[in-house]
């Protein structure tokens, strides 16, 4: 059995393609602002701050993907009375929105982790709150959220399958609309070779994404190794590979 | 479910009861009969009353002018229900088969053999990264040219199943990582054959520990059985569709409605989870 399609269906494919990746970028754009505010949040020592970052987490993580992005592109528009609204938008924003919610929990728990000691010396040091964060914290946070971080935009990724739904023209939509308009003719590949096909396009795509977090792992670990000159203050906390959604 | 009981022993009162060893082999113990019994009638069960093809209800309908009509919002509650209620039993029975295909792929990981280890590692990673959206049409769409043909709802089931087995085995993988070295260096000293290892020794040991982890992908299976309407279960999403479908405006209603049915299983589901999570973490302390 022959496993490779014409050449005509990977054009397609990978015009498909263009938009998942461009629907990622948007949805990773927006989930990573997101998880670090609601991360931030959810430690603030506003009780307001905390609790509202409290039930946006909840909700965004209880309710399914699918379901938040049916009701942002057919429900949103029409409460706030907008016509015609861009579907990629919307798409990426439900995407950015459950991608954050995740997230947000992320980083919380690696902020978390940091030792207390290095808020403290901050405090003695008279940095500012945002310096703390941005100088002290959030450096050493890093080296524990990229690895569950590379997870999430992984689901986020096969979570862009579902923009198809809504009739963004991705992967998976030229997919299903080459798998329907090859019916016509007599010599089309059989669908479990297209569906193969979509299924390693994705598989290459998240292979990268995983490839991409770990060199950033990896530079984020050399310069703190680096910076610490080979004393091991602490074991180094390798989270466990599970899922991230 | 043991109906064994230690004639030789009589345990005191507090103490920990320790059964002798079942000689028989593992094939002939009434705890295979029981198991057997519950997987059959649990199959049987889905067989006959999973995913029945549901009718949902057309006479409601907005009225029109309104941005959100409640009385719309509020009869369209029991289909709602009957909706929720396939994409739970397609939730359960496809986790049913997550559980087993799990444990085959985290063992199958194990193997000595490379042929074997390789083959399932590249599996999980594929499975793993790869949409269940594309998964469940390769399922339901291609298996025919092989002669396979499923319904939309075991094809729901066996897609879930599969997808959620892969991030089952790596939960598995550590929780038998976790089994401490003495165990395994007991069972080869007290020279107990494999079945018994992992049935009486290894497993036990290591499921409670991954609980909350099983307990998460449970949840997270739930979010995504509603995909199921896309192969026409007649699941919750497919009652918003069709009840949107009814006329111009009336999509806010029903996914309005399904995304807070969701949050009304969800929450409470995530919170005894994480429950469960700390009186794991608790035992395991003390």
């Amino acid at each position: 059995m022959d496993i490779q399609l014409p050449a005509h269906y990977y054009d397609r494919l990978f015009e498909g393609l263009q938009v998942t990746l461009q629907v990622l970028a948007l949805a990773f754009a927006l989930g990573i602002v997101l998880s670090v505010v609601l991360g931030v949040a959810r430690l603030s020592p506003s009780r307001i701050a905390r609790s509202v970052s409290l039930a946006w987490i909840e909700v965004t993580r209880g309710i399914s993907t699918i379901v938040l992005l049916f009701w942002m592109a057919y429900a949103l528009p029409i409460l706030l009375g907008v016509d015609q609204p861009s579907l990629l938008l919307m798409g990426s924003i439900a995407l950015g929105i459950n991608m954050g919610g995740y997230g947000g929990e992320i980083v919380r728990g690696a902020i978390q982790s940091v030792p207390r000691g290095q808020t403290e010396a901050s405090i003695a040091l008279n940095l500012t709150e945002t310096q703390r964060l941005r100088h002290v914290i959030l450096p050493q946070a890093m080296r524990i959220i990229l690895p569950p971080m590379g997870n999430l935009t992984i689901e986020i990724l096969k979570g862009t399958a579902l923009v198809s739904l809504i009739s963004l023209s991705d992967l998976s939509y030229e997919g299903v609309k080459l798998r329907v308009s090859g019916r016509l003719s007599p010599d089309a590949p059989s669908d479990a070779v297209l569906f193969v096909n979509i299924l390693v396009i994705y598989f290459v795509v998240a292979q990268i994404i995983n490839g991409l977090f770990r060199l950033a792992e990896w530079r984020v670990n050399r310069r703190f190794e680096g910076a610490r000159n080979g004393v091991e203050l602490s074991p180094s906390p390798k989270v466990t590979a599970g899922a991230g959604g | 479910m043991s109906t064994d009981t230690d004639p030789v022993t009589p345990s005191p009162a507090g103490a920990h009861h320790v059964a002798p060893p079942d000689i028989r082999p593992w094939w002939l113990r009434p705890k295979t009969f029981v198991i057997a019994a519950g997987v059959v009638v649990f199959a049987a069960f889905m067989w006959r009353f999973g995913g029945g093809d549901i009718r949902f209800s057309t006479e409601h309908r907005p009225r029109p002018g309104t941005t959100f009509d409640w009385d719309y919002f509020f009869a369209l509650v029991p289909d709602m229900l009957r909706g929720i209620w396939v994409t739970a039993q397609a939730t359960v029975a496809g986790f049913a088969v997550a559980l087993v295909i799990g444990l085959l792929l985290a063992l199958g990981r194990r193997s000595r053999l490379r042929v074997v280890r390789l083959p399932v590692a590249l599996f999980i990673e594929f499975v793993r990264s790869t949409p269940l959206l594309i998964q469940l049409y390769f399922v339901y769409y291609a298996l025919p040219d092989w002669d396979i043909t499923l319904g939309a709802f075991v094809t729901l089931v066996i897609g879930l199943g599969v997808h959620y087995g892969t991030y089952c085995s790596e939960a598995y993988r550590a929780g038998i990582n976790s089994v401490p070295k003495g165990q395994w260096e007991a069972s080869t000293a007290l020279n107990l054959g494999p079945t018994t290892k992992w049935s009486q020794i290894i497993i036990p040991q290591a499921i409670p520990n991954v609980l909350p982890a099983l307990g998460n992908f449970l949840i997270a299976g739930f979010k995504d059985a509603p995909l199921g309407s896309t192969i026409q279960v007649t699941g919750i999403l497919a009652f918003a569709t069709a009840a949107s479908g009814r006329s111009f405006d009336a999509g806010v209603e029903p996914y309005t409605l399904i995304g807070i049915g969701f949050l009304l299983v969800s929450i409470p589901s995530a919170w005894l989870v994480r429950r469960l999570e700390r009186r794991i973490a608790y035992e395991r302390i003390s």
